[in-house]
Order: C-alpha cells, then sequence, then structure tokens
C-alpha cells in the first residue's frame, strides 16, 4: 500500500511538472498572452464545468464504477431550467430544483447499478442517451436565452478585482469538501476499499450498495449544477449543451491518475489532470494550432491518460522485483 | 453511518442552492429588459483610409465545412487586397457553444475585428460583447448573432429576394403552366416557412396565374423522408408539372428521385441547393436551375465590412455607406444589416465554376 502511494506520487509528481512546461512554453509561444490575467479567466470559464463533474466522478471511479450520463444531465437540467424559466418560475426556486432533478438521475443510474446488479458502464450509455433524450422532449430544439443578466453575469465576469471566474471560486470551496470527504474520512476509507476489493470491503462490513448509490445520486446533482453554471455561463438553455462533455471529464480523471480499475486515485491528481487538459487546448488555441491537430494531440492525451498511470506503476513494481532478492 | 460525509456534502449542495432562494424571487416577469448597447459612441469618418495590417479572424460554424471552406476564399481575397492579415480558425463540431472558446481567444489576441458565422445567436452574445468592450470589431455572416452583441450582420439575400428568385425558376422551367407542390424542410422552419408565404403572394400574382400550387410536404431535412416525400408527391398528384424544394437537403434527395423515375424530363425541379450535390443533376437534366448565394462573396463582403468597421469608415449605424472591392458599394440598412444581393442561379453552363 505504501508502495503503491509513493507510485502515486509520483505520477502526481509528473503532471505537475507537465503542467508547468505547459505553462512555460506556452507562456513563450503565444508571447505571453498564455499567463495573462484575461486569458487565465477564458482558460477558468473553459474548465469550469468539467471540473465541477470531475469532482464526484473521481470517487464514482475510485469505487470501480463509471458514470458516463453526467453531460446529458447536464444538457437535461440546462433544459428544464430554460422550460420552468419560461412557464414563469424564479431563478431562485428553479436552482434547488434542478439540482434536486440531477440527484434523481443519479438515483436512477445508482438503482440499477446496485440493486438489478448492471455494470454501471451499460446503464450509463443508455441513460447518456435516455436523459439526453428528455432534454429533447423537454426543450426541443429551441433556446431559452433571457435569464437575466444578474445571473448570467457570474457565468461570464470574473469575481471583482481578479481574474478569477466564478465557477472556479465555486468549485474550489467544493473541492475542498470533496477532498475531505474521499481522504480524510471514513467514507472516503470505504470508496477506496470497494474499489480495490469489493468483496472484502463487503465482509469487512462496508454496506457498498448504499456506497455506491450516493456516490451516483451525488455525481447526478453537481452535473446539474454544472448544467445551471453552464446554462448562465452562455446566457443559453438548450437541449443539446454539453455535447460530449462526459468524454472531457473521463480523461481528466483518467490523466488525473485514477485508475480505470478502482481502487487508486487522488482529488489533486484529478484537478491536475483538468488543468492541464484545459491548459494544453487553450495554449494550442492561443498559438493557432490547427483544429485538426488539435483534436490528435487530444486523442494521444486520452491515450496517455489510461497508459502512463499504469505505465509508471508497472515500471516501478518491475524495478523494484528485481532489486529485492 | 459510514457514508455521513456524503450525505452532508449533498445536503450542504442543496442548502447552498436553496439560501440563494433566500431573499427576492428574480422570475422572468421581474426581471428587468435591460440591454445596454455595447459602445457604438463613435462617430462614423466615410473618408477614413482602411489601416493596412489589420488583424482579422475568421470563425465559421465548424471546419472543413465546404460551404464555409468557400466562404473562407472569398474572405482571404477581401483581406489579400486589403493588406489584411486574415487568421481563419474554428471549432471541429458546429455545437451552439463550441465557438466561444474561439471568440474568447480573438480578444486575447487582440485581433481588430473578427468575421463569424453564429451556430446559436444567443450562446455567443455574452463572449462576443466583452470582446466588443475590449474594441474587437464583430461581424457576423450566413447566421446572424443577437443584434447587440455584433456590429455589422452581412445577409446573404433577403426572404424577399430568395422566393422571387424560386417563383421565377418554376415558372421558366414548366412554361406558366399546370400543378406544382413544394418540398420543404420541417413545418416550423422559420425561414422555409418565411419564404414559402412570399412564394405563395408571388404565385397569386395574375402573371403567374397558370401555376397551381396543390401541396406542400415536409422532408424534414432528412434525405430519406425527402426521397420519400418526392415519391409519394409524385404519386398522390399524377398532373403534376413542377416541385421547388426551397431546401438543399431536400432538391439533392428529390433530384436523386426524380433522376432514376419515370417522370425524369416530364416534372420540373427547382429550389435552394448547392453546386456540389446537384452537380449531376443539372448536367444529365433532371433539373434545369436553381439558385443559391455565393458564400465566396459573402465572406468577401463580410471582411470588407469587417475592415471598414475596425478602419472607423462605418460604425454599424443604419445608412452608412462603404466600399466592398469588385461587388460595389453598400449600404447597412436597419438593424445594421448588410445585404449581398439576389442569390445566384446555376445552370449546368456555370455549375462547375462552384466547388461547395
Amino acid at each position: 500500500m505504501a508502495e503503491r502511494l509513493r507510485g502515486f506520487a509520483r505520477w502526481e509528481t509528473a503532471l505537475v511538472v507537465l503542467l508547468v512546461l505547459v505553462a512555460v512554453v506556452g507562456q513563450a509561444r503565444t508571447g505571453g498572452d498564455f499567463l495573462d490575467g484575461g486569458n487565465l479567466f477564458y482558460l477558468g470559464l473553459d474548465i469550469g464545468e468539467v471540473a465541477l463533474i470531475a469532482l464526484p466522478l473521481t470517487l464514482v471511479v475510485v469505487a470501480g464504477e463509471i458514470d458516463l450520463s453526467v453531460a446529458s444531465v447536464l444538457g437535461l437540467s440546462s433544459a428544464v431550467m430554460g422550460e420552468l424559466w419560461n412557464a414563469g418560475w424564479t431563478i431562485e426556486a428553479i436552482m434547488p430544483t434542478v439540482i434536486v432533478l440531477g440527484a434523481v438521475c443519479g438515483l436512477v443510474n445508482g438503482l440499477l447499478v446496485t440493486r438489478l446488479g448492471l455494470p454501471s458502464l451499460a446503464v450509463t450509455i443508455g441513460t447518456l442517451a435516455l436523459y439526453r433524450g428528455l432534454a429533447l422532449v423537454v426543450l426541443g430544439d429551441g433556446a431559452v436565452a433571457d435569464f437575466p443578466s444578474n445571473f448570467t453575469q457570474f457565468g461570464t465576469t470574473p469575481v471583482p478585482g481578479t481574474w478569477l471566474p466564478y465557477p472556479i471560486v465555486l468549485c474550489a470551496v467544493l473541492a475542498v469538501g470533496f477532498a475531505i470527504t474521499l481522504h480524510a474520512s471514513s467514507f472516503g476509507r470505504s470508496v477506496f476499499a470497494i474499489g480495490s476489493n469489493e468483496e472484502g470491503a463487503r465482509f469487512s462490513g462496508i454496506r457498498v450498495k448504499r456506497v455506491k448509490l450516493l456516490l451516483f445520486v451525488l455525481t447526478g446533482a453537481m452535473a446539474a449544477l454544472a448544467g445551471i453554471v453552464y446554462t448562465f455561463r452562455f446566457s443559453s438553455a438548450r437541449a443539446d449543451n454539453g455535447v460530449g462533455l462526459e468524454l472531457a471529464v473521463v480523461a481528466a480523471v483518467l490523466l488525473g491518475g485514477v485508475s480505470i480499475f478502482g481502487g487508486r486515485g487522488s482529488l489533486g491528481g484529478v484537478l491536475a489532470g483538468v488543468l492541464l487538459l484545459g491548459g494544453l487546448r487553450n495554449v494550442l488555441i492561443l498559438d493557432d494550432v490547427s483544429t485538426e491537430v488539435l483534436t490528435v494531440v487530444t486523442g494521444l492525451l486520452l491515450l496517455v491518460s489510461v497508459l502512463a498511470p499504469s505505465l509508471t506503476a508497472r515500471i516501478r513494481s518491475t524495478s523494484t522485483g528485481r532489486r529485492s532478492p | 453511518m459510514t457514508h455521513r460525509p456524503a450525505v452532508t456534502s449533498l445536503v450542504l449542495l442543496l442548502t447552498a442552492a436553496t439560501a440563494l432562494a433566500g431573499c427576492s424571487g428574480t422570475s422572468k416577469d421581474s426581471a428587468q429588459t435591460n440591454a445596454p448597447a455595447a459602445g457604438n459612441s463613435a462617430a462614423a469618418n466615410p473618408n477614413a483610409e482602411i489601416k493596412k495590417g489589420l488583424k482579422i479572424t475568421y470563425l465559421p460554424k465548424a471546419v472543413n465545412n465546404a460551404y464555409f471552406t468557400t466562404a473562407q476564399k472569398g474572405a482571404d481575397q477581401a483581406a489579400t487586397a486589403l493588406g489584411s492579415e486574415l487568421k481563419a480558425t474554428g471549432p471541429s463540431d458546429a455545437s451552439a457553444s463550441s465557438q466561444v472558446t474561439y471568440i474568447n481567444t480573438a480578444a486575447q489576441q487582440k485581433q481588430d475585428a473578427l468575421v463569424l458565422s453564429a451556430n446559436d445567436a444567443n450562446a455567443v452574445a455574452p463572449s462576443l460583447k466583452t470582446a466588443r468592450g475590449q474594441g474587437m470589431k464583430v461581424v457576423t455572416f450566413d447566421s446572424d448573432a443577437a443584434a447587440d452583441a455584433r456590429d455589422v450582420f452581412v445577409n446573404q439575400a433577403t426572404t424577399q429576394e430568395i422566393a422571387t428568385i424560386q417563383v421565377k425558376m418554376i415558372v421558366d422551367a414548366t412554361g406558366g403552366k399546370g400543378e406544382i407542390a413544394i418540398l420543404s424542410a420541417t413545418p416550423n422552419a422559420t425561414n422555409q416557412n418565411a419564404w414559402i408565404e412570399i412564394m405563395k403572394t408571388e404565385l397569386a400574382k395574375p402573371a403567374n396565374s397558370g401555376l397551381k400550387l396543390v401541396d406542400t410536404v415536409y422532408g424534414n431535412d432528412d434525405d430519406q423522408t425527402s426521397f420519400q416525400k418526392m415519391q409519394g408527391l409524385l404519386q398522390a398528384h399524377p398532373d403534376l408539372k413542377g416541385v421547388v424544394s426551397p431546401t438543399t437537403v431536400g432538391i439533392a434527395a428529390a433530384a436523386r428521385y426524380l433522376s432514376t423515375s419515370e417522370y425524369k424530363g416530364k416534372v420540373a425541379l427547382t429550389g435552394l441547393g448547392t453546386p456540389n450535390l446537384m452537380r449531376d443533376y443539372v448536367k444529365d437534366g433532371t433539373v434545369k436551375s436553381f439558385a443559391l448565394w455565393d458564400p465566396t462573396k459573402l465572406g468577401y463582403l463580410a471582411t470588407y465590412a469587417a475592415a471598414a468597421l475596425a478602419s472607423g469608415q462605418i460604425t454599424g449605424a443604419s445608412g452608412e455607406k462603404f466600399k466592398a472591392g469588385d461587388l460595389g458599394e453598400y449600404t447597412i440598412g436597419e438593424k445594421g444589416e448588410v445585404v449581398l444581393g439576389p442569390p445566384t442561379e446555376f445552370t449546368k453552363d456555370n455549375v462547375d465554376q462552384f466547388q461547395f
């Protein structure tokens, strides 16, 4: 276990080195535009929703499950938000309603996985289509765009006096909560235990199904919160908001060193992964790299994100294996 | 007991949201419709020289789309003629929000002007407004953004012009006599319905009294559905002399059906289509002519408008005039709109000059 943890520390160090590298090279290539306050604000906006969803998804993946329906929950919450706004609801009532709706979406995922024992990959591919379909039923292919500017400004302007976007501040606060939950609570330890050995966890008295169910509910609620942020950021509620975002989130979680097989990972690594993916994309676009290259680079990073952590772990284990007699 | 922290965080999340619900409620009715007009206070100087070395970003709905690649050729020609530096960029998918990153990037790169076709009129508006606040001029073409988020919109053609040319083409193709039908996109497609309304008015004129519109069907802008609707039309109306399809998907599917059916040469087909999709059918005689605006000219005009804005020649106010190279002089109309002009008619004689 201690060795594993050290292996982890190494992957996280690698991530930080990569981050610094992107920042330094980016700064040089773009003539100082990259680390400019204005650009960091845009970068923060671009990664806001991914970061918000990556927080709970980290816990889900550590527990050995996956949730691919997150972007569809985001779209559904955006669509419902638009529809309720059209119906004359107040924003203050819409926001908690939408978050509860997201939690219900997560609950459906969780019940299907834990009560029927279905694989989460299959379940959430199904609900990925289902929730997106419901979003289209709710709002059709129209858009609701007349949200009041005193709310949309949270998605379009920085915190006064800084370059920090509001969603990033929100995310930072929540990240502390999630980090404590995962790394410094008995609940977090049971999440790791379930991910490394579900059978073992069950026999040591952990209520595996209940823990998993809670994680799915939490993910749904956070995806809905990201949907609210997304809607304000673009002042536009649409059923197709955030299509494909689940791939960015999963990529960030895996790049952050969370094992796709469960049981290993850290929230700090995931946040570094989110920053790395977002930062690299930002630098490449700012440097006028063509979209084709951008897609190729993103694809390669996805591969690296799956390969590198397990590769470093393997190298470590073989090298220590050789040393020991 | 083990799940307490997760429950706590969920509860916290919910309370945070409800806390926002606190005192005053903001609903659609109570929200003030305050649309601050973004700074167009500066007066236009019609005699201002076009500045050299203007930095202009060209942002299509998505890259690798033949229509926008063609429009980009026009933008490139204009930039070369103006001595401007044109940079083409753009997302790989045409989703509502994918352009925002590129708009922010253009602002960050301190480009003088942005020429874009908006994927979603509202989703791009906040970032366009911010960019304009930093001094960037914004020209939309093909698809407009919210009117208060851009300086000028270059419209491909007016609704009236697009409808009139289609009536003219069906009159030409049928000799102005007999039953005709319309194969449209979706029943609630804004553009198509507006054109159909005007086409009906045109057909009601005494000069066109020989033509009788007997049916309007909808192919939902889906190739297979349009194909079947065309088949159905011809079976339902044995005396049909012509079909107008004011959508590029519809006309291509209809032409494909017609070209292999017994009706080829007997039933005329026209409408709005792209040369690439229709080339074979005008050459084999299935279709005599079809129309669309020329995207090259659209990109060309939009780039000239961007340069005129960035040089202070125009501000986007109604009545201002600017010169657009080979295309001549244009006047800005209501709501900052500039209209390119009547659509181009394509026949077997000129279709090979267009690649989109």
